[in-house]
């Protein structure tokens, strides 16, 4: 092998670094195109910026997106490392298939989970109608809504399945690093289980807990396909809002906000990227 | 007289079905120096979790001033520990992790309780200064050096005033020249502070040096209770004989009280209760033989390999076909003949036990060397 790479491969690596960010790079330039042209640069402007502001749609779009995606975000960090926790104090026996199960939802394709929750969605409000129309005509005292509809619930809920495992992904590396023996000491201090992983578990594995929340709130920005099919007729998230323009006429509007979707997207892995690599220096810090 | 503070009551331990602890019985005095003392797997880091609560023994009873402990958690035992690899908090600096016991709210008839700022602050400074730690409080754990962790894990242990500090292995990560003078710290701390320590090792010297009371464990089962000077001057069986210390190890038969006869030769010898004839297990030391001219030996044997070893040399002498070691200052060239006299008191005779015929043999000696080198590799690699 030699050291240097040879010509040819530069030419490929330049090729395939071209194929991969020049659409990109064209999607943002053009998003600051004072023209409705999307072939001919006519100067610069921030005019489709400030429309996109004034945009109702795109606006509560916005909304949504933040909303669902801090919710399930904080949910899924709680859920997540609880579950994390639980699998990690299981025999080995278990916890490898459990492991495997949590991988699915993250290798699984979009369009198969989005299809599944919106089926699955749909058959449960199925047979809610059937139960609260049974139970309504058994008493006169509560009336339960007999018709339920795909919307920010099913979206958050749909949002929870696929956050959840990369939470528990973030933080069971951590608990494995842990000296098992932490815990131990802190019980030996006097700690109760629970005085022990608030003050000793906790702060430990806090570094991936932090990184899997990043990660969450990144996907669940990210995500279109599974919102699609979960999210209802009357919700959408900023993903949807941009799908459903390009059907329409197309304005620059879209690139300027797919410009501020992939620079949202891009912080955050940068962040997440720079904290993994702090970890590790500090953590071979410690082994020293 | 010393009080019995903790009591072992006939404690079994299985996992999966398999004996950890057979039958242990054993008690602990006040401001005793005790060592738990054996080879990996022979169940002194079992016994020292069942004392910490950390294990709950399969049956029998723990006992703590007479008071039955066996389910009782951690956190209420008035016990605390110094782990293996130190288990300090890295999130937490000096000062925090040895204040970490005195932050944790007790109950006491209902009510939490927590202990007065300034209270906390004296206490760890106290503890820090007994440890030789003064000035490192603001210090973060990882820029310590083992033995700065080590110290920081005992104080952290000994300012909740326990009334028994239990030791797993504490020196076992240290460098050879830090764990002797650790050695004489803890011990220094332990008369210090007048508390029992209960100290679990595989390092004899370390036990010898340290303990008022060793217990030799093997197989989950005591082998021997008794002061250093005692197991080494009296072990009981061809396993504690030849674990504390180096140890030749022969057949013979006990004639009558004070004569026992090897190699067809009668000796004499202080040791009496013997049936007459009965078969027995002779102990003698390397460093308790006399090399002397082939004349005036009472035996005869050949010098079949020599290690200088810096005070001594350690001399193979092959007597009929049994290899001894012999440890000498003087200097015998491999292939002279010697003789040797052995005076009653360097004869130490034991009954026979299950380990007679394992050990006391220096046939195998340069093997025996490369085993204890793995093992030592071994348990290396663990830390």
């Amino acid at each position: 092998m030699s050291a240097k790479p040879s010509r040819l491969n530069r030419v490929l690596m330049a090729l395939v670094f071209l194929f991969l960010y020049a659409p990109i790079f064209v999607l943002i330039v053009f998003s600051f195109n004072d023209s409705q042209s999307r072939t001919v640069w006519q100067g610069f402007t921030l005019r489709w910026y400030v429309e996109l502001l004034q945009d109702r749609a795109i606006m509560s779009a916005l909304w949504t997106t933040l909303l669902v995606s801090l919710l399930a975000t904080a949910i899924a960090t709680v859920a997540g490392t609880m579950a994390a926790v639980g699998f990690f104090n299981m025999k080995k026996r278990w916890r490898g298939p459990i492991l495997t199960v949590n991988n699915i939802p993250m290798t699984n394709a979009d369009i198969v989970t989005g299809v599944s929750l919106c089926l699955l969605f749909v058959a449960f409000f199925a047979g809610w109608g059937d139960f609260t129309r049974w139970f309504n005509s058994l008493q006169g005292l509560v009336h339960l809504p007999t018709r339920l509809h795909m919307g920010f619930g099913t979206l958050l809920i749909a949002h929870l399945t696929f956050d959840i495992p990369y939470v528990i992904l973030n933080v069971m590396p951590k608990l494995r690093q842990m000296d098992k023996n932490l815990i131990d000491a802190a019980q030996d201090l006097g700690c109760t289980w629970m005085q022990a992983f608030w003050k000793v578990v906790l702060p430990e594995i806090k570094p991936g807990i932090v990184s899997g929340a990043l990660i969450a709130f990144t996907m669940s920005v990210d995500d279109f396909v599974i919102s699609y099919f979960t999210a209802g007729s009357a919700t959408s998230t900023l993903a949807m809002v941009v799908y459903g323009m390009t059907k329409r006429r197309i304005s620059p509007k879209i690139n300027a906000i797919s410009s501020l979707l992939f620079v949202t997207v891009l912080t955050l892995l940068i962040v997440v990227n720079v904290r993994e690599a702090r970890q590790e220096k500090a953590l071979e810090e410690r082994k020293l | 007289m010393s009080k019995k503070l903790i009591r072992l009551v006939d404690c079994c331990m299985a996992f999966d079905g398999e004996l950890v602890l057979d039958h242990i019985n054993l008690y602990f005095n006040d401001s005793e120096f005790l060592t738990l003392l054996g080879p990996s797997g022979c169940g002194k880091t079992t016994t020292l979790r069942i004392i910490g609560g950390f294990l709950t023994p399969t049956s029998g009873e723990v006992l703590f001033d007479d008071v039955r402990m066996n389910d009782i958690p951690p956190n209420l035992r008035q016990v605390n520990t110094v782990f293996q690899r130190y288990a300090l908090f890295p999130h937490l600096n000096v000062f925090e992790n040895v204040a970490f016991g005195l932050r944790v709210p007790r109950r006491e008839g209902g009510r939490k309780i927590k202990l007065p700022e300034p209270e906390i602050r004296q206490r760890v400074l106290e503890m820090l200064e007994v440890v030789s730690l003064k000035g490192f409080e603001h210090r973060r754990i990882t820029g310590l050096s083992g033995g700065q962790q080590q110290r920081v894990a005992i104080a952290r242990a000994l300012v909740n005033r326990p009334k028994v500090l239990l030791l797993d292995e504490p020196l076992g990560a240290l460098d050879l020249r830090l764990r002797k003078d650790m050695q004489s710290e803890l011990k220094r701390i332990q008369q210090q502070l007048g508390i029992t320590f209960i100290y679990v090792t595989h390092d004899q010297e370390e036990a010898l040096a340290m303990s008022d009371t060793i217990v030799v464990m093997d197989q989950g089962r005591i082998q021997q209770i008794g002061t250093p000077e005692d197991v080494y001057n009296e072990p009981k069986n061809a396993f504690v004989a030849d674990f504390i210390g180096e140890s030749n190890i022969l057949d013979g038969i006990m004639h009558e009280d004070y004569v026992v006869e090897f190699f067809n030769r009668k000796f004499k010898c202080l040791d009496s209760g013997f049936a007459p004839m009965e078969p027995v297990d002779v102990v003698i030391r390397p460093e308790d033989i006399d090399i002397v001219p082939v004349e005036k030996g009472q035996l005869r044997g050949t010098v079949t390999a020599v290690t200088f070893k810096g005070v001594h040399y350690d001399t193979i002498v092959d007597f009929k076909g049994f290899k001894w070691l012999i440890q000498t200052t003087d200097y015998h060239p491999e292939g002279e003949t010697i003789g040797i006299v052995l005076n009653p008191d360097d004869i130490h005779i034991m009954r026979k036990s299950e380990y007679s015929g394992m050990f006391g043999d220096y046939s195998s000696y340069s093997e025996e060397y490369e085993e204890m080198d793995g093992a030592e590799e071994g348990s290396g690699d663990e830390e």
